[in-house]
């Protein structure tokens, strides 16, 4: 029980409640004896009503009660049945007196009513009670709030509406009670606004206020239709009870909700894609040619045979298939068959993508070929809430091959991936002029009224959000929610300079929580960073190797930005060498997504598990990984375990086999996170020095796990 | 910074199990199944499970097998989901799960799955999310999770998320720390857990501690133990 402060007993006390026990374990012994042989007489009834009132814990005993009903029902009439309902309906009161949160004794009050029988005033009392002694009480919310019926126009005006404080409605199942006493969720709302109005403090009646609207608007209800009027008035409510008492959680969580309804667009879109609309992919070419400029639209790959298409959509979406998604092109024969990226094996994911098989396909030298997507060719693609895609969109582009693929001669090996500054040349201009983000696929279509609505309630707050870590994070909440309502490259509408500010601001006044913060400003960061030319500009490099050929990959070099967190994503599909390193990473979440990558630096973070690694297992491409300096194996407990599918998530197809054989002697607890990252990799290059688990046994056990590995921790094998 | 005193732990669980005429022994008699696991486990974490006679503790438990699969929480009382996970807890703490029919224990957890997808506690139909966790995690220890419908179970937990990112009892119930263990530990164990917002519950999580440095259940709640254990455990 809360609240009660532990004392040792006294003696007398001790001997008193000993008496107790004894009375108690007689009566307990007495009941299971007569449930045991099924004696339901009026003795045994009173035997066990004595229990129920004393300990209403015992579930054994609202089953033997619930047997004693049906046996006697049987044997009654009408008018005894009623008399034996009214009995139970009192012993469960009488209960809920000593322990009104007994799981118990309500769901015996739900059986009973379950029955037929309804007693209202007695109800009405019962919660009138209850509510007063404890408004968060949720068994009683919860008996309020099962599944209420359609509103009925004819009966809202019965007698018992009067009494609108204690009301609740039942499950279609409880059919002759809703009969008699059905609400609406319109009379719901009301209720909540009443208890919210007696007190603000009521979590409990946001809560359910949330749940009510919810499905008002989702059946568009009379009077609820109009989204953005009902959210209005609820962005008025709430700010009478924020500003009653700016520190009640209850307001501030109800307000983050408001902003999400308001700014969030049911429909999936798809909001980036790899290769772009009207690019050219140019396959073993001679590179980008420097003078030119750097081009995010079209690019050159190397040593591929196989050329992944990635759709990223703004939300996780199911049905993607060769039916939903056609794919037109002279070089395809066959059906592609498309996979959600996700790093558990979902069947729902915001990523899906389709791997073209170059090799089977006979290209031609010189030649370019045209590939034409249409997604959403066929109603199918449908996101988690249940919104459909809309109108089928397109996206073209064209392949080309410019000198044909030679496999490596064997002997000449790959060269170390060195990333030093002195490696990298600025590159100072882009290729075409027109910044083609792939943003441009999505097009806002949100009303004004969206807009304006987040732009008051800014302007509401403004006073209030300036001291208080809550203002501070609903006002950075705010401009985020504002800014992702104007298209991404318009730097005009942008307060990221702002937002920024703020969760700086966060981290110091709040340092519990400054790793939600820190996260939160490294995704308004990378959004800045990656949403124009000219803020990205400075991030992209010419990668020298040492022969100067006018091959050269471009790498994206985002060090020392305090990043803790991954984000814009769909912003990056085209990179394929990423500098990260000198950050504060803890996860690379969303990097599954960059199907490109094939060098990555991972160096100088704070990963602090295999687990963490997780999405590299989707990069198929990947040759070159850093992760030196990190904390693998600094750490006894694995926070980021149940994120990676694993062995242990009942969905994850493990490699047992060879991972005993690699194992050996070595203990596989240590290793089997490691061997679950690394053994469907194909890497030439790897560098694990300064972790904690790189010791000898490691290092040899993960040599023997990537065959394919030319280079460990800088050295040549 | 102090040491955890272990054998005062060790002994204190250990007086308890003999402690059986104790008023709060008496009151709780009906969940000795549950207490046999919280008991035991502590007793295991600390290296110290052979300080308990393995074969009276699982004859014991045995005996409060019922004909459907299903165990009670003491002897004699009727089987519910609860005490058949315990049971089940128990008996691979001692690796002594060969001694029960598993596919009788599967068949009552399977037989109590309704048609939405949710799990009732037992044959008088009572539905909590906390029964969807207990059947899957049971079903889980027995290796027979393909035996339940664990796609309408799992749609039927994402039916009770809510606008906070949290889960309720049932669908529209209110967010709570005990409710929320339950529900991520179902996904974690299906491999669902891409389906959580975990910002928004994270965030949720985060803000159950209090000044003090306690956790609490549900916001403007008072932090209590419970809470805190149920709180640390969802927030991985």
């Amino acid at each position: 029980m809360h609240g009660r402060p532990r004392k040792p007993l006294k003696e007398e006390d001790e001997s008193v409640l000993s008496a107790k026990a004894e009375k108690l374990r007689l009566l307990q012994s007495q009941f299971l004896a007569n449930h045991q042989n099924r004696i339901y007489s009026k003795e045994a009834l009173d035997l066990s009503a004595k229990l129920l009132e004393n300990n209403p814990e015992c579930y054994t005993a609202w089953n033997y009660r619930k047997l004693a009903v049906q046996h006697n029902l049987s044997q009654s009439d009408s008018d005894s049945v009623a008399s034996l309902f009214d009995q139970e309906l009192k012993l469960v009161e009488n209960a809920l007196r000593k322990n009104f949160k007994s799981y118990g004794a309500w769901h015996h009050r739900k059986w009973v009513l379950s029955k037929g029988h309804s007693s209202i005033d007695h109800e009405m009392r019962l919660l009138n009670g209850f509510q007063k002694a404890d408004p968060r009480n949720f068994h009683a919310w919860n008996y309020r709030r099962l599944n209420i019926l359609p509103f009925d126009k004819e009966k809202k005006n019965l007698p018992f509406e009067r009494l609108v404080s204690f009301f609740f409605c039942f499950d279609i199942t409880f059919r002759f009670v809703t009969d008699l006493m059905k609400r609406s969720d319109e009379d719901e709302l009301k209720y909540t606004e009443e208890v919210i109005g007696e007190n603000f403090s009521n979590y409990s009646a946001w809560h359910n206020r949330s749940a009510i609207l919810s499905n008002l608007l989702k059946r568009k209800a009379e009077g609820f239709s109009h989204k953005e009027k009902v959210l209005q008035e609820e962005y008025e409510h709430v700010r009478n009870a924020i500003f009653t008492d700016p520190d009640d959680q209850s307001g501030w969580f109800y307000h983050l909700w408001l902003i999400d309804q308001t700014v969030k667009n049911g429909a999936p879109l798809l909001v980036s894609s790899w290769p772009s609309r009207g690019s050219t992919i140019t396959l073993n070419g001679h590179g980008n040619n420097r003078l030119h400029g750097l081009s995010l639209l079209n690019s050159t790959l190397s040593g591929t045979t196989t050329l992944p298409i990635i759709l990223y959509f703004n939300q996780a979406v199911e049905g993607i298939n060769s039916s939903t998604v056609a794919v037109k092109s002279e070089i395809l024969k066959e059906d592609l068959v498309w996979k959600p990226l996700s790093v558990n094996n979902s069947s729902t994911a915001q990523v899906w993508v389709v791997y073209l098989k170059l090799g089977n396909m006979e290209l031609q030298l010189s030649k370019t070929y045209s590939i034409e997507i249409t997604i959403g060719y066929s109603a199918g693609i449908v996101s988690s809430n249940g919104y459909h895609y809309g109108d089928p969109s397109q996206i073209a582009f064209e392949l080309c091959v410019q000198t044909a693929h030679t496999e490596p001669v064997e002997g000449q090996y790959p060269k170390l991936t060195s990333w030093k500054d002195s490696d990298f040349q600025k590159i100072d201009h882009f290729e075409e002029s027109n910044f083609v983000t792939s943003t441009d696929h999505h097009i806002p279509t949100t009303s004004n009224w969206c807009r304006e609505a987040i732009d008051e309630e800014i302007t509401n707050y403004q006073d209030l959000l300036s001291d208080c870590k809550i203002g501070k994070l609903t006002l950075a909440r705010l401009l985020t929610a504002l800014d992702s309502l104007s298209p991404e490259h318009d730097k005009r509408k942008k307060h990221t300079d702002e937002i920024l500010k703020l969760y700086t601001e966060l981290m110091k006044l709040d340092p519990t929580h400054s790793l939600y913060y820190k996260d939160e400003h490294s995704l308004v960061l990378l959004q800045q960073i990656t949403s124009s030319e000219e803020s990205l500009l400075p991030h992209c490099h010419y990668y020298k190797d040492a022969t100067e050929t006018n091959t050269s990959y471009v790498c994206l070099r985002l060090q020392n930005l305090s990043l803790s967190r991954m984000g814009s994503i769909k912003n990056l599909l085209w990179v394929q060498m990423l500098d990260l390193s000198h950050n504060e990473l803890r996860s690379i979440e969303g990097l599954e997504a960059m199907q490109l990558l094939s060098c990555l630096n991972l160096s100088h973070n704070k990963l602090g598990s295999f687990t963490a690694l997780g999405p590299l297992r989707s990069l198929k491409s990947l040759k070159v990984l850093n992760i030196s300096h990190n904390e693998l194996g600094s750490h006894s407990i694995d926070t980021r375990r149940y994120l990676c599918s694993s062995p242990l998530a009942h969905t994850e197809v493990f490699a047992w086999d060879r991972f005993e054989i690699l194992c050996g002697s070595y203990s596989a607890t240590k290793f089997w996170e490691a061997f679950l990252i690394f053994e469907s990799l194909n890497l030439t290059d790897l560098n694990i020095t300064g972790n904690a688990v790189a010791d000898e046994n490691f290092t040899s056990f993960i040599v023997k796990v990537l065959p394919t590995l030319k280079y460990l921790n800088d050295e040549e094998l | 910074m102090g040491e955890l005193v272990a054998d005062k732990h060790v002994r204190y669980i250990l007086s308890v199990e003999k402690k059986k005429d104790s008023f709060e022994s008496v009151v709780m008699e009906h969940l000795r199944m549950n207490g046999a696991y919280w008991g035991l486990t502590a007793l295991d974490i600390m290296g110290k499970l052979d300080t308990v006679d393995t074969n009276e503790v699982v004859s014991w438990i045995m005996s409060c097998q019922h004909e459907s699969g299903g165990f009670g929480g003491n002897v004699g009382h009727d089987p519910h989901i609860l005490y058949t996970l315990s049971a089940v807890q128990v008996l691979a703490l001692f690796n002594k799960l060969d001694v029960v029919d598993v596919d009788k224990v599967t068949n009552y957890i399977v037989s109590l799955q309704n048609e939405d997808g949710s799990f009732s506690g037992d044959i008088w139909g009572e539905v909590d999310t906390r029964f969807s966790y207990i059947a899957i995690c049971c079903v889980s220890i027995l290796h027979r999770l393909d035996r339940i419908n664990v796609e309408k179970a799992v749609k039927y937990i994402i039916s009770c998320k809510n606008m906070d990112g949290g889960f309720g009892c049932t669908p529209g119930g209110e967010s709570h720390a005990g409710q929320i263990f339950c529900c991520v530990g179902a996904l974690a164990i299906t491999g669902s857990l891409d389906l959580i917002d975990k910002d928004l519950l994270g965030w949720w999580l985060c803000e159950r501690q209090v000044k003090s440095g306690g956790l609490n259940g549900r916001p403007e709640k008072l932090p209590d133990i419970m809470s805190g254990m149920l709180l640390m455990v969802g927030s991985f």
